[in-house]
């Protein structure tokens, strides 16, 4: 496995979390680096779900550190994350159907109008419409309308408009949670290329996928989770589905011993 | 985020003009401004003198007035996928209290001074049981339809306990000048009140990050809660500016009626969410307009005033505003069901 240059952007190491008597993470590392897009697999039960709401800010751990950019990391809840520039996409999107693709991607974080309307809490719609519209022509996401409400978007365009969203916001990392798993071919792959132009902007991008062929297409290195610790790292040139799956189920352990 | 500035953006096809007049189309209010307009002609066109006079329009705007200030509170209320049973009780407490302030300070002859101290009072008791919703709602998870219910039996039963049942008068001025009053010997005050009732909550809602929070949180509150919305707070604000508003309500009906009606205000609920209902606004959540609230609540007046001036029997007017309720509801229903197929 080769050793990247630079210092990690985001790093974890030691991290603990268990629920009563269920250990979920039993001192996991993990890293990721600007301007990559890290795959982190594993099993069900390995861990990745718990890991990455400890680093997103969601869950506290019981033990470990973390550091962002070499600065230790606390995120006491994700508006923590959000504030230092860790966004991140969930499975289940998290879009407010009934608003369109604009007041979604600002959600929570409308532009106001110039004072004195903006201390009403008027909105700048024309401004959050032009942000929007710009947010998603960097990306080449093509919308229908991005005034039509969400709902009747289809489930790739949905997808599109809750990455698009993370990555509006995201200066540093972006989580995305299964972000393929729900959707046909063409629109995989649409969501795929927009994940590679995220990480061209030198955002790190942390991919959770059971989808081995495609991390192995999409990411450029692969952390593996097994019972809770970092078992392995591959670059994926280097590696093969079937390296994958021998570290996923234990058959291979390169670090980390416990 | 960084804000690109308007000039470097090209307009994108679908999203200038013609997204606007489609927008628009796509709304519901213009359906239900159709179907106001269709009643409005057909009365008109049974009985032209009677019905299109400028009598009965006043009329109906008078009528539609204390409504449409119900009925804007249960819109927001209504978008966050919750619902306020208590809009009537709290109008009728809301009354007591200005009445009883109002009473204690010179009665019919109460100067101006205690009219204003009389309806703060009256609104801020309004505001209070809003909280109350609010605060059983969120912090007490008690489902919006019971805490409603509960604070409807409670407000109208202090007002009674309040008042032994018997109903206060109101001061002459406020009866003459806010109830009885025309500005120009045309223009209804307490209809203007409403619309501009009716215009700044309709900014609000539209126009403002109240507003906008408003609609997230009832499409979908845990996608409002991770970007930082709060929701409960946000909720909790919502049901106080629906007893807000019925506390207004309580004031405009002192004036107009020049008593607390305690009687009177059973089916207010119902008529407000009949309004808002009608008017598009979904009672799954997220959806909804003021406008349309506005037009969703003239209809059953309308009818109402046409219905007397056939001299049909208006008890009808109950079992009709009933029956399109449920109608509405069952092709929203169905509307959400075609839709989410998908």
């Amino acid at each position: 496995m080769p050793d990247p240059p630079s210092p990690a952007l985001l790093s974890a190491a030691g991290v603990v979390k268990r629920f009563g008597h269920v250990q979920a993470l039993r001192g996991a590392a993990f890293d990721a680096y600007a301007g990559e897009v890290v795959a982190l697999i594993g099993d069900n039960g390995a861990g990745k779900s718990t890991l990455v709401k400890v680093l997103s800010g969601a869950l506290r751990p019981d033990a470990g550190s973390m550091t962002l950019g070499g600065e230790p990391l606390d995120l006491r809840d994700p508006l923590d994350a959000q504030r230092l520039g860790i966004e991140t996409v969930y499975q289940d999107l998290a879009l407010a159907y009934d608003l369109d693709a604009a007041a979604n991607l600002h959600l929570g974080r409308e532009t106001l109008r110039r004072p004195p309307l903006g201390w009403l809490g008027m909105l700048d719609k024309d401004a959050m419409r032009a942000g929007a519209v710009e947010a998603f022509r960097s990306l080449r996401i093509t919308l229908p309308d991005v005034t039509v409400p969400v709902r009747s978007l289809s489930g790739g365009q949905r997808q599109c408009v809750a990455v698009a969203r993370a990555v509006a916001w995201a200066t540093r990392v972006v989580f995305m949670d299964e972000p393929t798993a729900a959707l046909g071919v063409v629109q995989r792959r649409q969501v795929l290329d927009v994940i590679r132009r995220v990480r061209d902007r030198g955002v790190a991008v942390v991919l959770i996928s059971h989808n081995l062929p495609e991390v192995l297409a999409v990411a450029d290195r692969v952390e593996v989770l097994r019972l809770g610790r970092r078992v392995a790292r591959y670059a994926s040139a280097d590696a093969s589905v079937k390296d994958l799956v021998r570290a996923m189920t234990g058959a291979v352990t390169t670090e980390d011993p416990p | 985020m960084t804000r690109p500035s308007v000039a470097d953006i090209e307009p994108v096809g679908p999203a200038g003009q013609r997204g606007r007049l489609a927008r628009l189309a796509r709304t519901n209010v213009v359906w239900t401004l159709g179907v106001l307009v269709g009643l409005a002609a057909v009365f008109a066109a049974l009985r032209p003198e009677a019905f299109a006079g400028p009598f009965n329009i006043r009329t109906i705007f008078i009528n539609a007035a204390i409504p449409v200030v119900l009925a804007v509170g249960m819109t927001f209320v209504i978008i966050t996928g919750g619902i306020d049973l208590s809009v009537g009780s709290v109008l009728v407490f809301s009354g007591v209290v200005a009445a009883k302030v109002m009473a204690a300070n010179g009665a019919a002859d109460a100067d101006w001074t205690v009219i204003a101290l009389g309806s703060v009072a009256g609104v801020a008791a309004g505001t209070g049981w809003g909280l109350v919703n609010g605060l059983l709602v969120t912090k007490g998870r008690i489902p919006p339809l019971i805490a409603t219910l509960g604070t409807l039996g409670m407000a109208l039963g202090l007002a009674q306990v309040a008042t032994d049942g018997s109903d206060l008068g109101a001061p002459r001025r406020l009866t003459d000048v806010v109830g009885n009053h025309l500005i120009a010997r045309q223009l209804p005050v307490l209809a203007l009140v409403a619309a501009a009732v009716a215009v700044v909550f309709g900014w609000l809602l539209a126009a403002t990050r109240f507003g906008r929070h408003t609609y997230a949180v009832g499409s979908n509150p845990e996608a409002a809660r991770r970007v930082g919305i709060r929701v409960d707070r946000h909720l909790i604000r919502v049901y106080a500016l629906s007893g807000l508003l019925a506390g207004v309500a309580g004031v405009l009906n002192l004036a107009k009626f020049s008593s607390t009606t305690i009687a009177s205000h059973t089916e207010d609920n119902l008529s407000a969410i009949a309004g808002a209902v009608l008017g598009g606004t979904s009672l799954f959540g997220g959806s909804g307009t003021i406008a349309g609230t506005v037009v969703g609540v003239l209809i059953p007046v309308v009818v109402n005033d046409g219905l007397i001036i056939l001299g049909v029997q208006q008890f009808w007017l109950f079992v009709a505003v009933g029956a399109v309720l449920v109608v509405a509801v069952f092709f929203d229903q169905l509307r959400r069901r075609l839709r989410d197929r998908d």
